[in-house]
């Protein structure tokens, strides 16, 4: 074990991606638990999946595909953020059109490039072993300015997650911390990209969250939780995947996934299980009783 | 308006408002002055959670004025506390009673991890008050409705209000944690005045000051009957619960014809 994790770390595009394993992680349990809490995964789905039409213009016109990404899931965030706020009764069908219509537009101009296109499937499915000195800095840079922002807005962010109408009350800008938060969702999957591809960026966000959401009953702790929990994932998917010789992004969400369905059934038994002691508990007193 | 030389906290002034084409309010105008408590009842469909709408100023009225503390609702709502409707999905969401109080001290610009040392003494403070803070590191799945209910008057009391606005306060909260909910605000009012919107009669009759009734028009005397003027008026208040099966009577004792017997 030891000289496989030696083997393993000889790599410098290993070490590479276990540091991105790690930025990514930070930030997608501190954004996954607000996406989580505030049941907006439909709209991180939606950015993620819109902003492959950045990477193909980007690809198109010559451009590097990352700064695409970044722009499209910028412009996708601010759009789907002013329709999930204005248009509440229709939210999540113009979202579902916005998604498509980004792949959609992401498909055609990747087509109308001349070349060879295999590198254009990592922005899709990930390709963590491939990430650059380069990259890793735009995602620490990056990933420090989701962290910022939400350890400085915590309360706020709590509070309209919880309960915005009393937050409009309070005067708290609801609107625009709501807008920022959808910003700030963009960003992550900018950064996850790299790392599990913009089709499985839904995952990563949501899974880790919901896990810790059973067993963690206060948002900073779902946070903490979740990040450790999605670092987990993606050393042990890292881990499988080179063994087996698979591709690592899908690996890694197998695993989180697996883990997710593990620990509902598992916390479903010992809910009962619960459920029945006290029942049983309550019957014995009242017993004595008589 | 003014009574004992003293103005209204909230003043509404022939207020019309509505969804599109719809319109719930009718020519609203009702005065709420200090240390009162009102409760005003209707049914649902009526227009309570409009009428509080309007009063916070998330829906802005569209005809008439509506006035908090001399103020525009905007500028002058930071002085209610508002303690909206139990809502059962609240419960599904990781927070505990603190933080939960918490939210009555947030101010724009403010929210990071640490609360200041004054901002924790109001929020213990109301804790206090409401006799939650035993249990403030609790969990909001792990108490009861009334407790949960005691959590939200605790949030709006943190913020340090002029008025109470309740919106049916006992809806989902068993009778006796009921009592002990209403002996609570009686005891708040000698200080706050009280504002509490609900379609359960039984629920207010026996606490309030005076009561008035809902129904797209708003019939308030600041009294504490109804009288049967104000039902004939056609405002369709739950006549059966004004008048049987409470603790004290509110409708005066009155023959077919509306005519008061006393």
């Amino acid at each position: 074990m030891i000289d496989f994790l030696r083997e393993v770390l000889s790599y410098e595009f290993m070490r590479n991606a276990l540091l991105a394993g790690v930025i990514v992680s930070a930030a997608c349990g501190v954004v996954g638990t607000l996406v989580v809490l505030n049941r907006i995964v439909f709209i991180s789905g939606g950015i993620a999946h819109a902003a492959y039409g950045g990477v193909g213009i980007a690809y198109f016109l010559g451009l590097n595909p990352v700064w695409g990404a970044v722009g499209f899931s910028l412009l996708s965030s601010l759009a789907m953020g002013y329709v999930h706020r204005k248009e509440k009764a229709r939210a999540d069908t113009i979202i579902g059109v916005m998604w498509a219509l980004g792949m959609a537009l992401g498909i055609i101009f990747v087509s109308l490039s001349p070349g060879y296109k295999a590198d254009l499937m990592s922005y899709l499915f990930g390709s963590i072993l491939a990430v650059s000195t380069g990259d890793l800095w735009l995602m620490a840079v990056i990933a420090l300015v989701v962290l910022a922002f939400v350890l400085v807005f915590y309360r706020l962010l709590l509070a309209i997650s919880f309960d915005e109408t009393f937050s409009t009350v309070r005067n708290v800008p609801v609107g625009l911390l709501s807008m920022a938060m959808i910003v700030l969702i963009g960003l992550t999957v900018v950064i996850s990209m790299r790392v599990v591809g913009l089709i499985l960026v839904i995952a990563l966000l949501t899974i880790p969250p919901a896990i810790a959401n059973l067993y963690v009953r206060e948002m900073r702790g779902i946070m903490v939780l979740s990040t450790g929990l999605s670092l987990l994932f993606m050393i042990a998917g890292l881990l499988v995947s080179y063994a087996l010789n698979l591709p690592s992004g899908a690996v890694i969400i197998l695993l989180a996934g697996l883990a997710y369905a593990l620990a509902a059934i598992s916390k479903g038994i010992f809910d009962k299980r619960r459920q029945i002691r006290e029942t049983t508990a309550q019957k014995n007193d009242l017993e004595l009783i008589r | 308006m003014e009574r004992d030389g003293e103005a209204p906290i909230i003043s509404l002034r022939n207020v019309w408002a509505g969804y599109d084409l719809d319109t719930v309010l009718e020519d609203v105008s009702f005065d709420l002055f200090p240390r009162d408590y009102v409760g005003l009842i209707g049914p649902n469909g009526g227009g309570k959670t409009t009428l509080i709408k309007v009063i916070l100023g998330l829906i802005p009225p569209r005809s008439g004025s509506v006035q908090v503390m001399g103020s525009s609702a905007a500028e002058g709502r930071k002085y209610i506390g508002y303690v909206p409707q139990l809502q059962v999905s609240d419960k599904a969401f990781p927070i505990n009673v603190w933080d939960v109080v918490s939210m009555g001290r947030i101010k724009p610009g403010f929210g990071s991890l640490r609360l200041k040392a004054e901002d924790r003494q109001r929020v213990e403070e109301a804790l206090r008050q409401t006799g939650m803070l035993d249990l403030s590191k609790r969990s909001i799945n792990e108490i009861s409705g009334g407790q949960r209910q005691r959590v939200y008057i605790a949030r709006a009391l943190a913020a340090q209000p002029r008025i109470l606005l309740l919106d049916e306060p006992t809806a989902s909260v068993d009778p006796q944690a009921s009592v002990q909910l209403y002996d609570l605000l009686a005891r708040l009012n000698e200080e706050i005045s009280i504002l509490l919107i609900s379609h359960d009669m039984t629920a207010i009759s026996a606490y309030v000051k005076t009561i008035g009734c809902i129904n797209r028009r708003l019939v308030y005397h600041r009294d504490k009957s109804i009288s049967a003027d104000m039902l004939d008026a056609g405002y369709e208040c739950p006549v059966d619960l004004i008048a049987h099966g409470v603790p004290h009577r509110v409708l005066p004792a009155h023959d077919k014809d509306g005519e008061r017997l006393e």
